[in-house]
């Protein structure tokens, strides 16, 4: 930014005027009002979730994607045809950095619901603290432990016997993901897809050498190699979600302990799936269409920023939601 | 009058104008009230007092900066012919109203501090009530040590008449229940405040209490009430439909006027328990049903089973069909909707003389009886 | 490509395609308008039937509506937008920028809202009404309790969300990135500088919003158990969340509003701004406590003590760089050669009503005395002082500002004044008394109220038709200067004005600063 002068000015590139913005809110409220109708038939429908809500959906988010592949391919032609001056190129920069951000406050807002359930609301239920001492009254039996095996709910006998109306029944799960089984370390699975996530930001930097060197076969082959990890931690986690709803007993409906899990894992899991997503069409640029150069190849850089990001969250979540 | 104090008064007519009347029109009508009571409370003086307090600080400091602001107005207009000074910082000014704001703020947390600390004083209550709140009504539930707890719902009890505007309004309109709380002056009085359903907040500024009630956890509050008579107030938390129609009603009385009271009220459970074992003709039944009805449907079903929040229950097939799942609706309930469990709310001669009626009423015509019996034993399981 | 370096296209494609950022702009203003009157006939229903003690026009479950669509959408359709609107068209004006950073994405976070809002308003004619939890949408009432077409204002919610963070990643990227040279951070006009930390703001808690309706969304309709004790949660969690968005909002509203005041008092006072580096600290020192206050709007829910302490204490901070700015903008008019054109009478009013809303807001950050004050009509005349006279007359300010710069032609003076003069009456009679209702134990949020509080009521209604009315005649004044207003050619339409904007030719042309000014 100091460097620029009057004299030495590179035009900053203003696209003229364009029907991308338009198709991406076609295309995003498409999906959302199906997605809003399908949730509303599944919840209050009679018959159950209409096929016309199915339509609307599909073809909204098929939309929206198109419209996204255009936008991109917009963004990277502009760039190949040498419009983007480095002052632009910063914008970009900019633009991905408070992106990331956005992304980290939205899973403090769910780690931030974690801490306070754990911390005080479950001793609170249990009739303990200055928050909480006269809850007892209403839980009689209920003990906290973290994670909550027994809700509230089961503790006084099910949902015919709670103390206030009735809203869902909530039964804990039989098995917790915890690090409760020491003795069967390596049967453990958080453990692993720890092990794959940390060792795919590490084959990810190995790309970005790669790239900086010049070395596009390097570039290739570490950046496959993130993707399959990627793809690795994603199977391991569906054989995870799948022996807990089928062997342990933990689904949504398993009261908080349940919920917050599946949340905070669920949407990593998704950041995962969007960030390999991006890394995928990354090495599909540079291996069909020999794209990026040392110098300039921000598409991957943002990518890889997206990957660090998620590979951080998860140590956080291997920390709170398995570990502690 | 000089030009600037022509200035001055049209500047500040106004404001002095909407002052005057507002004044004016509180002191006229002893209805329209301005201020903050101090209640009949040590905690709620207290309160009063840091609320003049802080009033009297803000009106100072507002009077200060607009007296600056209304200087420069009409002093320092281009009309004048003056010359704009340059000036444009000064560290020392700015660091002394950020210094001075500051101090007056400490002033300010001190009697707030301890006011605070006097209302999370829970402890050593002689009486104990659990208010519980309902979707649109109130539970208070005296908490007995030796026996039989004591308790009974609050409604409202202005007339749809009065509502609508079909019928002169009365002197206590929409703050007027059919049988409000009661408690004893000068006694510590705890209150454990909880809701059924969605929060709401209990609220009766005489007593300066208001603490919100939080399905599934009880908050404590207190109040030592220091003169007999009748306190009102409302649930202050949006709470659905009828929110604006769940007033509290509190009787403050002796000690003795209490105890006599409470041992009638205990009197009164008892005979009901005697009433479980008895049969019911039809129309005893439809009798008890019909008032039960009012008081604890009406609000979702409308007066004549034509339904709003709730489905209509005049033709329902719930209502007209079998005996066994209509208990269990109005038993458990509906779990996700606004249906509540009535099983903990009505006792079984209520709860058979509503289902009773709801069979009969509206054109249903069923004709079965409902006994307390059969809904003991459907309780069982 | 071809179009790029003429003028705007013809039609409506110059309008949906459009890459522009006084385009994009004045579409922002437009559509705020709009939901402004939208958002104002909600009120005029609210009050038309608070006229009068007795249910009049409309039933309890609809009032209920009203009141939570009035909220939301004058929050988050009229006020917030409307800013974003002169951001557009400012920011990169003042600060030499040939547009915004990512013009085609600046596009994008307007188009979302329209559709969105329209989806918003057609929940009014679903099954079960529309949403009637209060703007505020607290757990359970908005959960278990919710009508069905809450799901829609659900993602309602996340699409604003969207459009909002992607709306301040822009005016971050662009402040940060598209400064002409010699522009120095501690040179940018403070509104660029509100701007930039209400941006900030934005993408810190959007997200945490949209955090909180996910966790709505998830216990609607696939059984998770966040708010509700029973399976181990807490209806409590949902306002935590809910107000660390929340209060932070507030300031994302008036934050841009403080800065429009500084743009116009040091304009007309014709003296420099007093204390531009201490008005930047306020500023941020405001962001920052606006983190770690959020509970003072949960006093009453049963924190422990603790809590209750440091979150009264922390909001009573807020006080202090608030009232740095206030004594800031006094003292810059302080021995200035004023007048006293319409955008001036707007900033006075602002400073004079804002500062009483102000001082509302300390007294509610007393814990104790909250206690008496929370959910009462105190409350509901506190947050109007600062919304309706804070930024609502920053924003007629604003526009009045710089209307002739946009358009080239001057409004109506005389109409202009008029129309201060009845909304500054208007207002204080519709909110004044609410004041009075509040502190003699009137709750908020009821259709319906007891026989005391029949006369303030009153007054309060009339004033706030009074009040509204007055908006016709700011609208009638804005089109009749665009159409037909007396044109202006000076670079400067005010005397006393400063920046680079008023360098510009008058209207400013569709196309500004290709190459960048040099600031000294
Ligand atoms: C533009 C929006 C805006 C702004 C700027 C503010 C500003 C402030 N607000 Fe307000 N507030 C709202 C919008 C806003 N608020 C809304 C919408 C609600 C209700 C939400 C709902 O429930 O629906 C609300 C509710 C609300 C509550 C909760 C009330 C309740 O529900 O019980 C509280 C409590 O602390 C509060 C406090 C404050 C404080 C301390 C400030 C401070 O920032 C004010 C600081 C300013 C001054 C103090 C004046 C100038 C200063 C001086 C001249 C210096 C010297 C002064 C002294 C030392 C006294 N606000
Ligand atoms: C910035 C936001 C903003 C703005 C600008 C306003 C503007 C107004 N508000 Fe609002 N208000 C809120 C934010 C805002 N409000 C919020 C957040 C709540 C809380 C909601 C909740 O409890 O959940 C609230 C709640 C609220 C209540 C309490 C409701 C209740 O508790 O039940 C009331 C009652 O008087 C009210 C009144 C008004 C009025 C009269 C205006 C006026 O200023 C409006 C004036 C504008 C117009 C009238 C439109 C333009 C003009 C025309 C269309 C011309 C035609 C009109 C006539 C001929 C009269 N508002
Ligand atoms: C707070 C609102 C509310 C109150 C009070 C209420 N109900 Fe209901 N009721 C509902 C709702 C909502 C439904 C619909 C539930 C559903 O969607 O299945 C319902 C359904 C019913 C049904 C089933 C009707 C049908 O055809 O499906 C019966 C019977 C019933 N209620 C009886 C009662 C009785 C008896 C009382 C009072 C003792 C009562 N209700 C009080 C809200 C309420
Ligand atoms: Cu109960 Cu409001
Ligand atoms: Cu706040």
């Amino acid at each position: 930014m100091t460097s620029q002068t009057s004299t030495a000015y590179e035009k900053y590139h203003v696209p003229p005027k364009s029907r991308l913005a338009i198709c991406a809110t076609t295309g995003l409220m498409l999906s959302v009002y199906g997605a809003a109708s399908i949730m509303n038939d599944m919840t209050f429908g009679d018959p159950g979730v209409s096929t016309n809500s199915w339509s609307i959906f599909l073809c909204g988010l098929f939309f929206f994607l198109a419209t996204l592949f255009a936008w991109f391919r917009t963004a990277i032609r502009e760039n190949l045809a040498g419009l983007n001056s480095a002052q632009l190129k910063h914008s970009y920069v900019l633009g991905m950095f408070w992106f990331i951000f956005s992304e980290v406050m939205f899973f403090l807002a769910f780690f931030g619901a974690l801490f306070y359930v754990r911390n005080l609301v479950g001793p609170w239920l249990a009739g303990e603290g200055e928050g909480g001492r006269m809850n007892g009254l209403l839980w009689q039996g209920f003990e906290f432990s973290w994670p909550m095996m027994q809700t509230p709910q089961e503790a006084v006998g099910g949902a015919a016997a709670q103390p206030l109306a009735n809203n869902g029944t909530f039964a804990g799960p039989q098995t917790s993901l915890s690090f409760a089984q020491a003795h069967a370390w390596w049967a453990w699975l958080p453990l692993w897809n720890t092990v794959v996530l940390l060792s795919s930001s590490f084959t990810c930097h190995l790309a970005h050498m790669g790239i900086l060197d010049g070395d596009r076969r390097k570039f290739n082959l570490w950046l496959a190699v993130t993707v399959l990890l990627g793809m690795l931690f994603l199977c391991l986690q569906a054989f995870e979600y799948h022996e807990a709803y089928t062997h342990f007993g933990l689904t949504l409906n398993s009261g908080i302990y349940g919920s917050t899990f599946f949340m905070l894992t669920g949407f990593h899991g998704f950041h995962v799936f969007m960030g390999m997503t991006m890394l995928l069409i990354q090495l599909l640029r540079s291996v069909l269409g020999g794209q990026f150069t040392a110098s300039d190849h921000f598409g991957f850089e943002a990518s890889s920023w997206y990957w660090h990001f998620v590979d951080v969250v998860w140590v956080f979540l291997f920390l709170f939601v398995y570990i502690l | 009058m000089s030009f600037q104090a022509k200035r001055l008064c049209k500047l500040t007519l106004g404001p002095v104008l909407m002052l005057t009347s507002a004044l004016v029109l509180a002191a006229g009508g002893e209805t329209s009230q301005v201020n903050m009571s101090p209640g009949v409370t040590e905690v709620g003086k207290n309160i009063y007092d840091l609320h003049m307090i802080i009033l009297g600080i803000c009106t100072v400091i507002g009077l200060g900066v607009f007296g600056v602001m209304f200087y420069s107005i009409i002093y320092h207009r281009k009309s004048r012919g003056v010359a704009p000074a340059t000036f444009h910082e000064s560290t020392a000014v700015e660091i002394a109203w950020t210094v001075v704001p500051f101090l007056i703020l400490i002033l300010m947390a001190v009697p707030a501090t301890s006011t605070l600390l006097q209302i999370y004083d829970n402890d050593d209550a002689d009486l104990d009530i659990l208010v519980t709140g309902y979707q649109w009504k109130w539970k208070y539930e005296y908490i007995n040590e030796n026996g039989e707890n004591v308790s009974f719902f609050s409604n409202l009890k202005t007339a749809q008449g009065e509502i609508h505007n079909l019928e002169a309004k009365g002197e206590h309109y929409l703050l007027e229940v059919d049988e409000p709380l009661v408690i004893p002056v000068d006694k510590k009085v705890r209150f454990l405040v909880t809701a059924n359903d969605v929060i709401h907040s209990w609220w009766v500024p005489a007593l300066a209490v208001k603490k919100d009630a939080i399905p599934g956890f009880i908050n404590e509050t207190w109040a030592r009430v220091e003169q007999t008579g009748v306190y009102r107030g409302q649930c202050a938390e949006l709470c659905g439909t009828n929110h604006g129609f769940m007033p509290i009603v509190v009787n403050v009385v002796d000690q003795s006027e209490f105890d006599q009271w409470l041992g009638e009220k205990e009197k009164d459970a008892a005979a009901v328990k005697k009433l479980m074992a008895q049969n019911f003709t039809l129309d005893e039944l439809m009798a008890r049903g019909k008032s039960v009805y009012a008081r604890n449907c009406q609000a979702c079903h409308g007066a004549n089973g034509e339904g709003g929040v709730g489905k209509a229950i005049a033709g329902s097939p719930i209502a007209t069909g079998d005996l066994a799942t209509h208990m269990d609706v109005v038993i458990h309930g509906v779990p996700g909707t606004a249906m509540q469990a009535f099983g903990g709310q009505l006792n079984d001669v209520d709860m058979a003389a509503v289902l009773t009626y709801q069979r009969s009423a509206f054109g249903n015509n069923m004709g079965d009886k409902v006994q307390p019996i059969d809904v003991f034993n459907h309780k069982k399981g | 490509m071809g179009d790029y370096h003429h003028g705007p296209a013809k039609g409506l494609s110059r309008w949906l395609f459009t890459t522009n950022h006084k385009d994009i702009g004045t579409m922002y203003l437009w559509f705020s308008f709009a939901m402004f009157i939208l958002g104002g006939s909600f009120a005029m229903v609210i009050r038309a039937e608070l006229f009068e003690p007795g249910m009049q026009l409309v039933d309890p479950a609809f009032f209920n509506q009203m009141t939570t669509l009035h909220g939301l959408v004058m929050v988050f359709g009229a006020i917030m937008p409307s800013f974003v609107g002169l951001a557009n068209w400012l920011i990169p004006m003042m600060i030499g920028a040939p547009d915004m950073a990512l013009p085609r994405m600046n596009n994008w976070s307007f188009w979302i809202l329209p559709p969105t809002f329209l989806v918003l308003a057609s929940t009014l004619f679903m099954e079960g009404g529309a949403p009637a939890f209060g703007w505020t949408f607290y757990a359970p009432l908005s959960t278990t309790y919710a009508p069905p077409s809450v799901t829609f204002f659900i993602f309602s919610i996340h699409v604003l969300g969207l459009s909002s963070i992607m709306g301040s990643i822009n005016i971050i990227a662009t402040v940060m990135n598209m400064r002409a040279p010699g522009m120095t951070y501690m040179k940018m006009p403070l509104f660029v500088w509100t701007w930039l930390i209400t941006a900030f703001l934005l993408v810190a808690v959007m997200p945490v919003l949209a955090g909180a309706v996910t966790m709505m969304l998830m216990d609607i309709h696939f059984g998770t158990s966040f708010f509700s004790a029973a399976g181990g949660g807490d209806p409590v969690l949902f306002q935590h969340v809910f107000w660390f968005f929340g209060h932070p909002e507030v300031y994302i509203i008036i934050l841009p509003a403080f800065g429009v005041i500084s743009q116009v008092i040091p304009a007309f006072s014709r003296k420099p701004l007093f204390g531009y580096a201490s008005m930047v600290y306020a500023t941020a020192s405001i962001a920052f406590l606006s983190f770690i206050v959020w509970a003072h709007h949960m006093f009453t829910v049963g924190m422990p003590v603790a809590g209750e302490l440091f979150f009264m204490y922390a909001t009573m901070l807020i006080a202090v760089p608030t009232g740095v700015k206030v004594f800031n903008w006094v003292t810059t008019m302080w021995r200035g050669a004023l007048t006293f054109e319409t955008p001036m009478l707007f900033a006075i009013g602002f400073l004079i009503l804002f500062t009483i809303g102000g001082f509302t807001g300390l007294m509610l950050a007393i814990a104790p005395a909250d206690f008496q004050y929370h959910d009462s009509y105190f409350v509901v005349a506190h947050f109007h002082y600062v919304m309706v006279a804070g930024a609502v007359f920053s924003m007629s300010a604003g526009i009045y500002f710089w209307l002739p710069k946009w358009c080239g032609r001057m409004y109506n003076e005389a109409m202009g004044k008029t129309h201060f003069w009845i909304s500054f009456i208007g207002f204080n009679l519709a909110f004044f008394p609410q004041h009075f209702v509040g502190l003699a134990g009137m709750p908020r949020r009821i259709p319906d109220y007891a026989l005391q509080f029949a006369d303030f009521n009153m007054m309060s209604s009339i004033g706030a038709f009074i009040y509204g009315a007055s908006q016709i005649l700011f609208l009638y004044n804005v089109i009749a200067t665009i159409v037909a207003g007396k044109p202006v050619s000076d670079e400067k339409v005010w005397d006393g004005a400063e920046g680079l904007e008023w360098t510009l030719p008058t209207p400013a042309p569709y196309h500004t600063f290709e190459t960048p000014p040099l600031v000294k």
